[in-house]
């Protein structure tokens, strides 16, 4: 045990973390976004990416049919072509977890994912118990994924034991039976040093994945945001032998931002991140952009948008 | 593919147009050098011959001072400030215009990665002369005076470092303040000066303000001796300074020198760690090393130097070196083999005298000058590769116990051209700047210029700034 779970606990090995210099990530930042990458790179890369995206669709206005043709795009993103991988997961609210699960177990996509975004998402403002039910009928709905929010609130008024013992709660229900991403939003967040802390805080209380963002909220997920989780899970696996992933989300549209994402990865946390067990890209619109830039390395032209599906 | 290998990016040289040979650039025409003898230059990532270069001997070097002479007295000494501005901006946009022409020629004769010639050299280039085209027609608020005077012509003798960008750091304040100019770039980069001759006519600058002459140590000299020069402005080694020092004095040609520097980059226990080594790395690899403000003397609290040493190793062996003309490249190839024997002989002393030497293991081509990135252990203040400049990509490490040990440590040397601090304590960054004897301290970063900031050195690193107001003092009679 690194630590015992108690606030003071927290609070020193939390405090404890060296600082983070803002202009210094910036510029690490800007200077990995110059990576040129090329051909059969590029091509690979796209792939990568592709088997990444969490598809996601966080609206009110969800149906069942929008659900259930995300599910098949999910299983195969470009239906003239069977080369292109499948998604890593699929992206819903508590109430589609069902539908999701059953579209995708009906057409051969048992290995997809389903993420339930859960405990009261994306504000995270309700009581523990309503936290609770919420990730329980996610998992009892078949969720293999649950995106929690931390309670923005508690951490930042510096009430570091109350996210604590939420986060270890959650993850309890999740048991073997789901994987744990615990969103950080780190929009409200806004320092770097806070970004940090919470990585660690939700690695301490046994989040299996770090995510930056609801979606609801920008800026979302930044390249220097990314760079700082991306340092913390590395640090961590040092610290604990324990391997967490990091899932960006939100603001990632086209293919040379999520390209940018990988070398990010690739050179922060280092190769063995470049997985989707460790790596997730939280989107939508960007599947689109990875299919058609996809088709134009193949075909050497620039398809029309009407050659990949609408969401 | 199973891992993330970054595919070959290599930027194009078909934008350059490359003459098998140029003439010297004098009173606005390239002409033929008097004794019509010529040197290669060549690209040091390959050893191929670019081009064969003029070498100026004292008959050009007086043809070319006489041009500069005649065009001060004769145009630019006439012209209204606010004209003298207008080709500076001039120039400024054409150097934007053709950036992707220069950063491709200066990486091709230099070796340095086209990753900064493009996002650094060039555009820092193109900034020195916004800044001092907006300077030009307000010398008279810039504290030197109502009315401040040139000196008349300047010789200004560049290195092969950062060759157009000493060009700018030397030219834009000359031309701003109403000097005209003699320039010598070094003798292995003369390309990029070349090409900047080209720019001076495409702006339409008047002949001879700008006259460029291209050769070796012994035209430098004939510039530095030249009766008819007023000032000299000189960036380049310790040695050489000196001697131009010596040259100039019991003369009236007042004289800016920018020399060497063994840069202490300070490391205190509470710095933020990762950015920390980042700063690290960029002080000492960029450019190769070849910075005469690169943090070559790593100073770090001993409780944290492990933890640092542990990931700036980790930091390093993600260093990728190789082709220059490749944009993934991050370290490029030694400027020259006679630069190479420098930092071989330095390093080698540095086993010899029982540092620990360490490099990650990279494949360096085969052909070109390489030398991988090297960091030295166990150093102390008696090792010569903790005193002597090694001018490539190694690195010494020492440690320190107190804050005032590394204030110690820091100024133990005979120059005093940069420094950094490493801190999240603002108290203790201020505390460090105000004992560090350094012309320039960087604050949790490293390496970072700008036209507005004067750059110089204390003790044997320099005489006078360049940039800034400070750096247009030395341009004007009695500017202080």
């Amino acid at each position: 045990m690194i630590i015992d779970g108690s606030e003071s606990s927290l609070r020193h090995f939390l405090g404890n973390l060296p600082a983070v210099d803002q202009v210094g990530a910036d510029s690490r930042a800007a200077m990995l976004a110059t990576r040129s990458i090329k051909t059969a790179s590029k091509k690979w890369a796209i792939d990568l990416a592709i088997s990444m995206v969490d598809l996601t669709t966080l609206e009110g206005a969800d149906t069942p049919g929008k659900v259930k043709a995300l599910c098949t795009k999910a299983v195969r993103p470009d239906p003239m072509d069977s080369s292109v991988p499948s998604v890593g997961a699929v992206c819903v609210y508590n109430d589609m977890v069902k539908i999701a699960r059953t579209q995708l177990d009906a057409i051969g996509g048992g290995a997809i994912h389903v993420a339930a975004v859960t405990t009261a998402f994306p504000s995270g403002r309700a009581s523990i118990e309503v936290k609770r039910q919420d990730t329980q009928d996610a998992i009892n709905n078949g969720a293999t994924e649950i995106d929690m929010v931390i309670d923005r609130g508690a951490f930042l008024s510096g009430n570091l034991g109350k996210v604590f013992d939420e986060i270890v709660l959650i993850k309890s229900l999740c048991g073997d039976r789901a994987h744990l991403k615990v969103i950080l939003e780190t929009g409200e967040l806004v320092t770097y040093d806070n970004v940090r802390k919470a990585s660690y805080l939700a690695m301490l209380a046994g989040a299996d994945f770090i995510k930056t963002s609801t979606g609801k909220i920008a800026p979302a997920a930044t390249a220097p945001v990314v760079l700082v989780m991306l340092e913390a899970v590395r640090d961590f696996y040092q610290l604990s032998g324990r391997r967490i992933g990091v899932k960006p989300a939100g603001g990632i549209r086209n293919t040379k931002d999520a390209i940018k994402q990988l070398v990010l990865v690739n050179e922060t946390a280092g190769p063995e991140w470049l997985k989707p067990s460790l790596f997730r890209i939280g989107a939508s619109a960007l599947l689109n952009d990875l299919l058609m830039q996809r088709m134009k390395m193949r075909e050497g032209f620039y398809s029309s948008p009407n050659y990949v599906t609408l969401d | 593919m199973s891992n993330f290998e970054y595919a070959l990016a290599p930027e194009s040289t078909a934008i350059l147009n490359i003459a098998p040979q140029y003439g010297l650039f004098i009173g606005g025409k390239f002409v033929d050098s008097k004794s019509q003898q010529f040197f290669s230059t060549i690209n040091p990532a390959t050893e191929k011959v670019i081009s064969q270069i003029s070498l100026a001997t004292e008959a050009d070097v007086d043809f070319a001072v006489a041009s500069a002479r005649t065009a001060y007295n004769k145009v630019w000494s006439k012209l209204s400030a606010a004209e003298r501005g207008k080709y500076l901006f001039r120039i400024a946009r054409i150097l934007q215009e053709r950036a992707r022409e220069f950063a491709v020629l200066e990486t091709l004769d230099n070796g340095k990665p086209i990753r900064e010639s493009r996002d650094v050299d060039v555009p820092l280039s193109a900034a020195h002369f916004f800044y001092h085209a907006g300077w030009a027609d307000k010398l008279s608020h810039a504290g030197f005076g109502s009315d401040p005077k040139p000196h008349g012509v300047v010789a200004q003798i560049i290195p092969w470092n950062f060759p157009l960008l000493m060009l700018a750091w030397k030219v834009a304040p000359a031309l701003a303040t109403g000097n005209t100019v003699v320039l010598k770039p070094a003798e292995t980069t003369p390309m990029t000066a070349l090409l900047f001759a080209e720019v001076c006519q495409q702006a339409g600058l008047p002949d001879g303000v700008v006259n460029i002459v291209t050769g070796d140590g012994s035209t430098g000299a004939l510039l530095v001796n030249h009766p008819d020069v007023d000032k000299i402005a000189f960036t380049g080694s310790t040695s050489v300074g000196k001697a131009i020092a010596r040259a100039v004095s019991g003369t009236k040609k007042s004289l800016t020198l920018e020399l060497g520097g063994k840069a202490a980059n300070i490391v205190f226990d509470d710095a933020p760690i990762d950015e920390t080594v980042e700063g690290i790395v960029n002080g000492i690899f960029f450019n190769q090393g070849h910075v005469c403000c690169a943090g070559s003397r790593l100073l770090v609290q001993e409780n944290v130097s492990d933890q640092i040493l542990e990931k700036l190793k980790h930091r390093m062996s993600q260093i990728r070196v190789g082709d220059p003309m490749d944009k993934n490249t991050d370290l490029g190839a030694i400027n020259s083999s006679e630069q190479l024997a420098r930092i071989n002989e330095l390093a080698n002393s540095g086993d010899a005298e029982g540092a620990e030497r360490w490099s990650p293991a990279c494949e360096l081509p085969t052909t070109g000058f390489w030398y991988p990135p090297t960091i030295f252990t166990g150093v102390t203040q008696a090792h010569r590769i903790a005193r002597e400049e090694i001018f490539g990509p190694v690195l010494s490490v020492l440690t320190f116990r107190t804050p005032q040990e590394a204030i110690e440590k820091a100024n133990n040397t005979p120059y005093g051209l940069s420094a950094g601090v490493w801190s999240d304590k603002g108290s203790r960054i201020l505390w460090a700047s105000q004992r560090l004897r350094a012309g320039v301290i960087w604050a949790n970063t490293f390496n970072k210029f700008d036209p507005a900031s004067p750059f110089g050195g204390y003790k044997e690193s320099g005489w006078g700034r360049e940039g800034g107001r400070h750096g247009l003092a030395a341009y004007v009679k009695g500017g202080k």
